[in-house]
């Protein structure tokens, strides 16, 4: 049996990113029953559903939102993250664009929830049709005083850095500044965008919360594992025969998701290793994919389900080459606020270049290892931890591939 | 080279003043809307020089020195004439497991420009860039505001003759 579909249930439907549409297939009667509970009461149920953040870090989204001072009496700013970024990630891309709505949806219960007037959906600047395609969705919205009224939707193109899909990093290219993230604590949730008390969430965390407001906590948490509730969009891409998005229960395999929904493996056909949550998290070997992929499931197995971007990677892809490639991006992202990002990630980059090239030192994986391991926990925010995982899991896991590589 | 020439004096027409002022308002602080701005100057004037920071700093009451920080920040601001299309082929990993390096190597020849650079002609800009999120159909580029998808060689020479 094909397990139900719940974000991407109406992504084949003609014109599903209208309203006329949304509404057809039970759009915004959601808000309208979150409006009938109190706030406290829909933070309650979305604790009890075991929804976890979908854009990286796995934070159970109920307790984020109860993070909110409660005796706060200014704004509160409800953040959507929409800067879609992490290599091998592409699944709100089609959130907004084949269902904008739900997503407004979703911010006016958690806007209920917390008590925010005024929201703002930050979209990476290379989206210009989801882009579009959102804006005109919140017009609509506007045009039938869905927003307007108690909650305001601000729709805010970011210009191109990786890092802003951080929060504090979105946060101050929110307020005009170059992104830099900022030190925790204060959390957002206690002084974040504007120096108000402020919800970063991202865009699929948000299109959950409607189906979870209608349906219950419990359907929500049976679709899950003990500790996360629901389904997810899996973005798979690389050396598979079918790359696309899949939604799956978070209690999926690896091994399900590559076989099962995206058709097996190219290339040769036969499977050398995995990034299964976007390209900071650690790698996995064929041998390592009877994992289920949720955030503890991937935890377990010493990588993260981050974005859930998976990319797979047949016997004939060039390991070295592949973390060259990583480590390109980490190099060229690093907002350069943290010497040891900064210094380690243009330095590994050149390091994994040469060795591919044919001029690596044999001291060179060992010094990558070294800087990578003493790197960890050092920076303001988690890009360096991020792509630390790529650095140390690639080369101690195939080592052999590297030193082949390393003229003696 | 004979890119866009950029729209002299630097200024923007009333009913740009009236946008920006519209867009001032949407935020607690009107300098949140630094970035859309910038965007409109861009669309404007077609790259962010040192005189259009000047001025939007000045619409903005800020330094000329924090727009600049923010204009060399990301990565959509150009700081200088590009051309009258912009070519972004991904490089990152889904696009280069599926021959984005090959993808690159044709366009440099075909074009006879680096990535990063502009051809004679000013047509084309051709850049190579991280992760646009759309691995499923790598590899792919970003041709001005779209997304081109699947490419081939032979797909790329039916897009560059739509640019002129």
């Amino acid at each position: 049996m094909t397990p139900e579909r719940i974000l991407t249930r109406n992504f084949e439907r003609p014109g599903s990113h209208t309203l006329a549409v949304y509404r057809e297939t039970g759009g915004y009667t959601a808000v309208d029953r979150a409006r009938q509970m109190q706030p406290a009461a829909i933070v309650e149920e979305v604790k009890k559903s075991n929804l976890r953040g979908l854009g990286g870090a796995g934070f159970p989204a109920g307790a984020k939102w109860s993070f909110i001072p409660k005796n706060h009496t200014g704004p509160v700013y409800l953040v959507v993250n929409a800067d879609e970024g992490e290599p091998g990630t592409f699944k709100d891309r089609y959130l907004l664009e084949r269902d904008p709505h739900a997503l407004i949806e979703g911010m006016l219960i958690a806007a209920h929830a917390i008590r925010s007037r005024l929201g703002f959906v930050y979209i990476r600047g290379e989206y210009v049709q989801p882009w579009r395609r959102f804006s005109e969705a919140v017009q609509e919205a506007y045009a039938v005083g869905l927003l307007g009224q108690d909650f305001d939707l601000v729709v805010h193109r970011g210009a191109g850095a990786y890092i802003c899909g951080e929060e504090t990093g979105l946060i101050s290219s929110l307020e005009g500044k170059k992104g830099w993230p900022k030190l925790k604590p204060p959390f957002p949730a206690i002084k974040g965008a504007f120096d108000q008390p402020t919800i970063v969430n991202n865009v699929e965390t948000l299109c959950h919360v409607p189906h979870i407001i209608n349906r219950g906590a419990e359907w929500f948490a049976g679709l899950g594992t003990k500790t996360q509730g629901g389904t997810r969009i899996y973005s798979v891409s690389g050396r598979v025969r079918r790359p696309a998005i899949y939604e799956a229960p978070v209690s999926v395999t690896l091994r399900q998701l590559i076989e099962d929904y995206a058709g097996g493996v190219a290339g040769n056909g036969r499977l050398k290793a995995v990034v299964p949550g976007g390209s900071s998290a650690p790698i996995l070997t064929a041998d390592q994919i009877d994992v289920t992929m949720d955030v503890d499931g991937l935890r377990n197995a010493g990588s993260m389900i981050g974005s859930a971007g998976v990319v797979v990677m047949d016997e004939t892809v060039s390991i070295p080459e592949a973390l060259m490639v990583v480590a390109r991006f980490y190099a060229h992202e690093s907002c350069g606020q943290c010497t040891p990002c900064r210094e380690s990630t243009g330095w590994i980059y050149k390091m994994a270049h040469r060795i591919v090239d044919g001029h690596g030192r044999k001291e060179d994986l060992d010094t990558i290892l070294d800087v990578a391991r003493r790197g960890g926990g050092t920076t303001i925010c988690a890009f360096y931890d991020g792509a630390i995982g790529p650095y140390i899991s690639y080369i101690e896991k195939f080592r052999e591939e590297f030193e082949a590589l390393i003229p003696r | 080279m004979t890119p866009r020439a950029p729209a002299s004096p630097i200024a923007f027409s009333a009913a740009q003043l009236a946008e920006v002022r519209r867009l001032q308002a949407l935020y607690p602080n009107p300098r949140g809307a630094l970035l859309p701005v910038l965007h409109l100057a861009q669309e404007t004037f077609d790259y962010i020089s040192l005189e259009v920071e000047e001025y939007v700093a000045e619409l903005f009451d800020l330094s000329p020195a924090h727009v600049h920080e923010v204009v060399t920040f990301y990565t959509l601001y150009f700081r200088a004439p590009r051309g009258r299309h912009v070519v972004a082929v991904c490089h990152n990993l889904s696009c280069h497991l599926a021959g984005a390096p090959r993808l690159l190597a044709y366009l440099r020849a075909r074009l006879g420009v680096e990535a990063g650079e502009t051809t004679d002609d000013g047509r084309v800009t051709l850049l190579a860039v991280e992760c646009l999120c759309a691995c499923e159909h790598a590899p792919m580029a970003q041709v001005d505001d779209r997304y081109e998808l699947d490419l081939t060689p032979d797909k790329l020479d039916r897009i560059l003759e739509g640019l002129r």
